[in-house]
């Protein structure tokens, strides 16, 4: 049986977003079973980009009207300076022709990288199945994380 | 050396030319050989820890001018 590596990405920024990829990647690669665990700040990673905001009640519609999230919003955690720093590093990149969140999704989409969606954080910030990209397989909580994780040779939380 | 295949990853990073590796070494049949093309340096460590890993043998990496032909061969194990 294949060794599994467990992520939780807790983080919404661009840059920690990418490093999760690249290892969740790297470990397809290496025949490993992967599984990303998208919670709180890192629900932004995986939401559509474009979708309207239907949440209940005034906080909710506050909060998501704000956080709006979707692979394109991601800030950079330093240097993010109102986007700019963010326009240089992702023209860096994409001079390095190192793919940029989106290419990352699908090729860990392609590799059977399992993207789970924590409910817990969903229900709480009134986000709702529809406001993520296909590719979610499911929607789940701590039980479903920990029974992956504690067969894991590898488990991260970035 | 002689190689049954080739692969391109001159101008990628980690982790696409051990990924692009990781596809390309499916169409092969075990104990053939592929050589990948690389510039990122990271190749010199990663081509073997990921030979090692999933039960394939490097055979050797070139380096010439700042590139790198890393040459495995396909080891009997499907990972």
């Amino acid at each position: 049986m294949a060794e599994k590596v467990t992520l939780i990405v807790f983080s919404g920024e661009m840059d920690k977003a990418l490093a999760a990829f690249n290892l969740a990647i790297g470990a397809s690669a290496m025949g490993m079973e992967v599984s990303m665990f998208f919670t709180f700040w890192g629900l932004n990673v995986i939401k559509k980009n474009q979708r309207p905001i239907k949440s209940r009640g005034i906080m909710r519609k506050m909060l998501n009207s704000m956080n709006r999230g979707g692979s394109k919003r991601l800030p950079l955690s330093r240097f993010h300076m109102l986007g700019l720093g963010k326009w240089m590093m992702g023209k860096l990149m994409g001079d390095a022709k190192f793919p940029t969140i989106d290419e990352q999704i699908a090729i860990a989409k392609e590799a059977g990288v399992k993207f789970i969606a924590c409910t817990t954080s969903m229900g709480i910030m009134g986000i709702t199945r529809d406001d993520f990209i296909t590719g979610v397989d499911s929607f789940a909580g701590v039980a479903t994380y920990l029974a992956d994780a504690r067969e894991g040779k590898v488990n991260l939380f970035i | 050396m002689k190689a049954d295949a080739s692969l391109d990853c001159i101008g990628l990073y980690c982790p696409m030319p051990i990924y692009n590796t990781s596809k390309k070494i499916k169409e092969l049949k075990p104990g053939q050989v592929l050589e990948v093309l690389a510039d990122d340096e990271g190749i010199k460590e990663d081509m073997p820890a990921w030979c090692k890993t999933t039960g394939n043998e490097l055979l050797g990496i070139e380096e010439e001018k700042g590139q790198y032909k890393a040459y495995v061969r396909k080891g009997k194990k499907e990972e």
